[in-house]
């Protein structure tokens, strides 16, 4: 195990430490009350020798010892259990929101490299395991340890003898454990790697369900499931059977240590060594004696997930954020003027894409991106955006370098509509104002020249429907159109506007475009585009293949060079016009 | 909910057929299984017993062998007990595991089965999760209903029993003890439960922000709305906390509340005991018997509690893999093999079709022969893919009739109406295997010859050519090692290789470059099947052979490009508005 996360994770108990200290001192208290009960049981006993040999007035002072105890042991429990929830959940809070607040500040180089699922299980997931860690931690491991040494010490201070049968049999319980935890190990990682496999398929053959259906493969599908299906069952019997060892396991550990006492006892009681009411004591001590222990090795393959989870949130809360630089200059009422100077980006070192990149917009121009699929449009886009640094070279917005500006600001300074529509739960009204205190009037005047309005009037909530996680209840259209409502409203110099109208129906489209060219007006503007119209009107068209920039100038330029640009272009014409 | 209606609901006579189904295959193994437990339980009942003979006749007659014989005899007690546990251990194993593989076996043959609206009804996520995650809850309820349900109610009557037989007036304790203690347990299960429920929605709304911050991370940035998101997530996160904590002020009364009420009766028998000790009405050793039934009657209620905790997640889960298997398909197929020499390829008359809410279709007619192309356009949500899913059957009309080759679509048998229909999907779907794999979809017994046709029909065998191991190169999961054209290109080869009466391309050149779609295009047109083009753009269909044009649900226009352009008012704003630029200029 590394000691490295959990360490860590102490430092997240730091600010609770008087809830540790409680837990610490109270666990205590309860352990020894917990294990004084079973010896003022065993006193009472004493004081019943036979008929007419009961002393009363000792049987009730140990019954007011007794009950005394257990209120005492009960009350500390509950506070043991209130606290260590307390602090588990406090930690599991803390760790959640650092991990969100921490991403949503590290540099998109860095976010791009996980996988959407891993980051939420990172987020869900991961903390539950280490929050069930902390508190099996707290709960089991001290408690059980305290129980271990505490119910030794006792039974050494009561009879030396007898205790010593007991601690002689405690490796018997170790060894069995180790046993069974390694055979068990060895099945379930077995059947882990086949249930994987068989959910992997699952998720395959039940998410496509409908292409298997077109083409009439169920039969092959079912046939593999099944196979796959028989193996689980063959794993998962044997993992399930030694995974259920370890109850019964322990309890024959349990069982022989009990008839040892019982026997080795009445033994010595029998020689007068010992009183009946000791060896009550002892019996009881050994009932429950390899209980902690089994929890113990439970709490240690929790142990064991809970350091990992805890590594994969440290590992991303290790990842550096985005730094800003110490003055950052501040534009006043920004033009758009935007200069590359002889840039250069990769995203990896080995893969060259953009070198020494030039590029003069003026203040209101159109520049046009084009290029297949894949091209790496949003390439220059992350740039702009300060999404991705570049790896040298400077882009300036009105003379200043980006590098200059905060974030915070140069990103209000455009506008920008991506290729997959964005919107969260929430009202259509707090989509569309999100980021501004726009009033009523403000965001229906941005949805009316978004031509969302119509379709917003229409929905019996109008402004107010609650749009379900990822718009699940509108078109792919009607989000998209929310989206450039935002945009609309946002009223930025500088427009980005990213394939936007794609999954539009042509209609609509033409609508939307109308839109764009009014709000375009005045306003520097990159759009990267699909279409002839978009193209011709550009004054710079830049012409992308494999991530580079393989040709820049305007439509006529272009045409002349003979190059990829007039390819791309015949063709559609050609298409458009046979 | 309270857990009565919780047991309720898992011993209900639906979920009985269900649970006698797929537990009876493994029925010996079941009541082996319970039997053996049955046994190591009143095994393990003696203990207390022969511990108090030990102290009455071993210690106070001075008798050694009889305490070494009763000790040998708890270690003979404890071996055959565990030797019964590992039997009963492993009945358990072999039941719950054959009962799960016999559920999920079924689960996947009920959903092969499903017809669109099926899936539409239930989800795919959720057909996921019910397949592997409830049958494993279910699972872990059998092997637990027989290790531990039949093991606590025997320890806890066994118990009562027995110190009736020690002394019936000292069982008088236990028979108020045993209710009180399971009347503790069942009020902090009662008040936590809702509460538990509670945690877990706001856990799936913690992860709801989380999702939505990682797809809208451009967004938020573009935005600078982090701050914003941070305040949104940790107001969730303090609510689940605030949650977490509330459940606790009941939950951790649990184990108090019950050492409590056992002690009480401890120090109860201690001070009967003890008053009937002094007139030999009872022994030390019957003292000691006592305490310890009363510690294992506590024991067992509480992993009786924690039993019903775990067939109270599975009647949960049971529910919803109940409801897998019971829809059934709603489509019903033909039986005999139809002849189809006809040249009429697809007639629609009047045909209008619905989902749940929304009318996709109204009263829709049109013809197509053998051989032509037809073109179909309109704007998003104007139904075009519902026209297609129409032509597969993946749903029936609501209203109207669907003739292919002169028959009606209902008289087909399901595997003729697959094999002369080749769909190329509007998502580009591929699966986990080899290219070839994937091709031979299509046909199963496609030569190599079948296979390079296809692909360099649908412009795939450039890019395949290219790759280290030709069309055995391995595709990931939803061939996300491919770009979306490439993608696209094989799941054209996949319909092409199939060699169908009838080839329907549902927008699927939509991330092809203007290069490759052209050449696609070309190589489309030399093909002699019927073949239906549906897309956004006049482009890629203009040169059908009758253009049908879609709007919202109406076919409002069909013709050629040229009558269209003429005729029909939206396929001129259509062509405007894909063209107004080129004219201008």
């Amino acid at each position: 195990m590394k000691k490295e996360p959990l360490k860590r994770l102490l430092k997240y108990c730091l600010p609770y430490k008087m809830h540790l200290v409680g837990i610490v001192i109270l666990s205590s208290i309860q352990i020894i009350f917990t294990l004084l009960i079973p010896i003022y049981i065993g006193k009472a006993v004493d004081t019943m020798i036979g008929v007419d040999q009961v002393d009363f007035t000792l049987l009730i002072q140990r019954m007011i010892c007794i009950g005394s105890f257990m209120l005492i042991s009960a009350l500390s429990e509950w506070c043991v259990l209130r606290l260590s929830n307390r602090l588990t959940y406090a930690i599991t809070k803390d760790l959640r929101n650092d991990l969100l607040s921490h991403y949503i500040e590290l540099p998109l180089k860095v976010v791009d490299q996980y996988a959407n699922g891993d980051l939420i299980s990172r987020v869900v997931n991961d903390i539950d395991l280490v929050g069930d860690g902390i508190l099996q931690g707290f709960t089991h491991l001290f408690g059980g340890i305290a129980t271990i040494i505490g119910t030794i010490c006792f039974m050494l201070y009561i009879n030396v003898t007898i205790a010593m049968i007991v601690i002689l049999l405690t490796p018997l319980s170790l060894v069995v454990a180790s046993v069974i935890a390694s055979k068990t190990y060895k099945y379930f990682q077995i059947q882990l790697s086949i249930r994987g496999q068989l959910n992997g398929y699952v998720e395959e053959m039940v998410g496509h369900q409908k292409v298997i259906k077109a083409f009439g493969h169920e039969e092959e599908n079912k046939e593999h499931f099944d196979e796959l299906n028989e193996q689980l069952y063959r794993s998962g019997v044997k993992s399930q059977f030694f995974g259920a060892l370890v109850n019964p396991s322990t309890r024959i550990v349990n069982s022989i240590v009990y008839a040892s006492v019982a026997m080795g006892g009445a033994l010595y009681v029998v020689s007068g060594n010992m009183s009946v009411g000791i060896l009550t004591s002892f019996l009881s001590y050994a009932n429950q004696y390899t209980k902690p222990f089994n929890e113990i090795s439970g709490v240690f393959t929790e142990l064991q997930t809970a350091v990992a989870s805890a590594a994969r949130v440290f590992e991303l809360l290790d990842r550096h954020v985005e730094q800003e630089v110490d003055s950052p200059i501040q534009l006043e009422g920004v033009r758009g003027e935007i200069t590359f100077d002889r840039v250069y980006f990769s995203y990896e070192k080995e893969q060259k894409l953009i070198e020494d990149f030039n590029l003069h917009v003026n203040p209101g121009q159109m520049v046009a991106i084009v290029g297949p699929t894949g091209c790496g449009k949003t390439t220059l886009i992350n740039l702009l955006m300060r999404f991705y640094d570049t790896v040298s070279g400077t882009i300036s917005i009105d003379g200043v370098p980006i590098q200059d500006i905060s974030r915070h600001d140069l990103r209000s300074y455009y506008g920008m509509v991506l290729q997959e529509s964005w919107l969260f739960t929430g009202t259509i009204r707090d989509n569309i104002a999100y980021g501004s205190q726009a009033s009523e009037e403000e965001i229906i005047e941005a949805a009316k020249k978004a031509h969302a309005h119509n379709f917003i009037a229409q929905l019996k909530d109008g402004y107010d429907t609650f749009i379900h996680e990822d718009g699940g209840n509108l078109s792919q259209g009607q989000k998209q159109l929310l989206c450039i409502s935002r945009i609309m409203l946002k009223n930025s110099p500088i427009l980005i506007l990213d394939e936007a109208t794609s999954s539009i129906d042509t209609r609509t489209e033409k609508q939307i475009q109308d839109a764009f060219d009014v709000m375009m007006k005045g306003r520097t503007s990159f759009v990267v585009a699909h279409r002839l119209s978009t193209i011709r009107q550009a004054d710079v068209i830049l012409v992308m293949k494999d991530g580079h920039i393989i040709e820049k100038g305007t439509h006529d330029e272009l045409l002349k060079q003979n190059g990829f640009y007039n390819q791309l272009y015949t063709s559609q014409f050609e298409k458009e016009k046979d | 909910m309270t857990i009565n209606n919780y047991i309720v609901n898992i011993i209900d006579k639906g979920s009985a057929v269900m649970w006698k189904k797929y537990i009876k295959p493994y029925r010996y193994e079941t009541i082996f299984g319970l039997f053996f437990k049955l046994v190591e339980a009143i095994f393990e009942l003696f203990v207390p017993f022969i511990v108090s003979l030990i102290v009455d006749k071993g210690i106070q007659g001075g008798n050694r062998d009889y305490i070494i014989k009763m000790g040998l005899l708890l270690y003979g007690l404890a071996a055959i007990g565990y030797l019964f546990a590992l039997v009963c251990q492993y009945f358990a194993s072999k039941a719950s595991q054959g009962f799960g593989t016999g559920v999920r076996r079924d689960m996947f043959a009920a959903i092969n089965a499903y017809d669109y609206k099926n899936i539409d009804d239930i989800g795919t996520p959720s057909l996921i999760t019910r397949l592997s995650h409830d049958v494993n809850q279910l699972q872990v309820a059998v092997a637990m209903g027989i290790r531990l349900a039949s093991r606590s109610p025997i320890i806890i009557i066994g118990s009562l029993i027995m110190s009736f037989y020690i002394n019936s007036q000292l069982a008088i304790i236990f028979v108020v003890c045993a209710p009180l203690l399971a009347l503790s347990i069942y009020l902090v299960m009662k008040h936590s439960f809702p509460l538990y429920l509670k945690i877990q929605n706001q856990l799936d709304k913690v992860s709801l922000v989380t999702r939505e911050n990682l797809s809208g991370m451009r967004v938020i940035r573009a935005f600078s709305m982090q701050s914003k998101e941070k305040q949104r997530f940790q107001d969730e996160t303090s609510y689940l906390n605030a949650l977490q904590v509330k459940v606790t002020k009941i939950s951790a009364l649990l184990n108090p509340s019950t050492t409590i009420i056992v002690n009480i009766a401890i120090i109860v028998i201690l001070y009967v005991g003890g008053m009937k000790i002094n007139v030999g009405q009872l022994s030390t050793g019957e003292v000691i018997a006592l305490i310890n039934y009363m510690n294992q009657i506590l024991l067992s209620m509480i992993v009786f509690a924690n039993v019903i905790l775990i067939f109270n997640k599975a009647s949960a889960s049971y529910r919803r893999v109940e409801e897998v298997l019971a829809i059934e398909p709603e489509i019903e197929y033909g039986t005999t093999q139809l002849s189809l020499d006809s040249e009429e390829c697809i007639r629609f008359s009047h045909v209008s079709f619905a989902y749940e809410q929304a009318q996709a279709l109204s009263d829709v007619s049109f013809q197509v022969k053998r051989g032509q192309t037809i073109g179909i356009i309109g704007g998003t949500g104007s139904g075009k893919t519902s026209l297609v899913n129409l032509i597969t059957r993946f749903y029936d009309p609501s209203d109207g009739e669907i003739d292919l080759f002169h028959h009606s679509i209902k008289e087909y048998t399901q595997e003729q109406l697959r094999d002369m229909i080749a769909l190329v999907p509007q998502t580009a779907v591929l699966f986990k295997g080899t290219i070839k794999e994937n091709l031979l979809w299509g046909k199963k017994d496609a030569n190599e010859e079948d296979i390079e046709r296809a692909l360099e029909q649908a412009q795939a065998k450039e890019f395949v050519d290219l790759m280290e191991k030709g069309v055995d190169s391995e595709l990931s999961q939803g061939g996300s090692n491919l770009s979306g054209g490439q993608r696209q290109r094989l799941t054209i080869a996949r319909a092409l290789i199939k060699n169908a009466d009838i080839l329907i391309l549902d927008d699927s050149s939509s991330a092809l470059d203007f290069v490759t779609e052209s050449k696609l295009r070309k190589s489309l047109q030399e093909l002699e099947q019927t073949t239906l083009i549906v897309s956004q753009r006049i482009s890629s269909l203009q040169h059908a052979d009758v253009i049908l044009v879609l709007y919202h649900g109406k076919l409002v226009g069909q013709g050629t490009h040229y009558e269209l352009l003429e005729n029909c008012p939206v396929y001129q704003d259509i062509y405007v508005s894909q063209n107004k630029k080129e004219d201008q200029s």
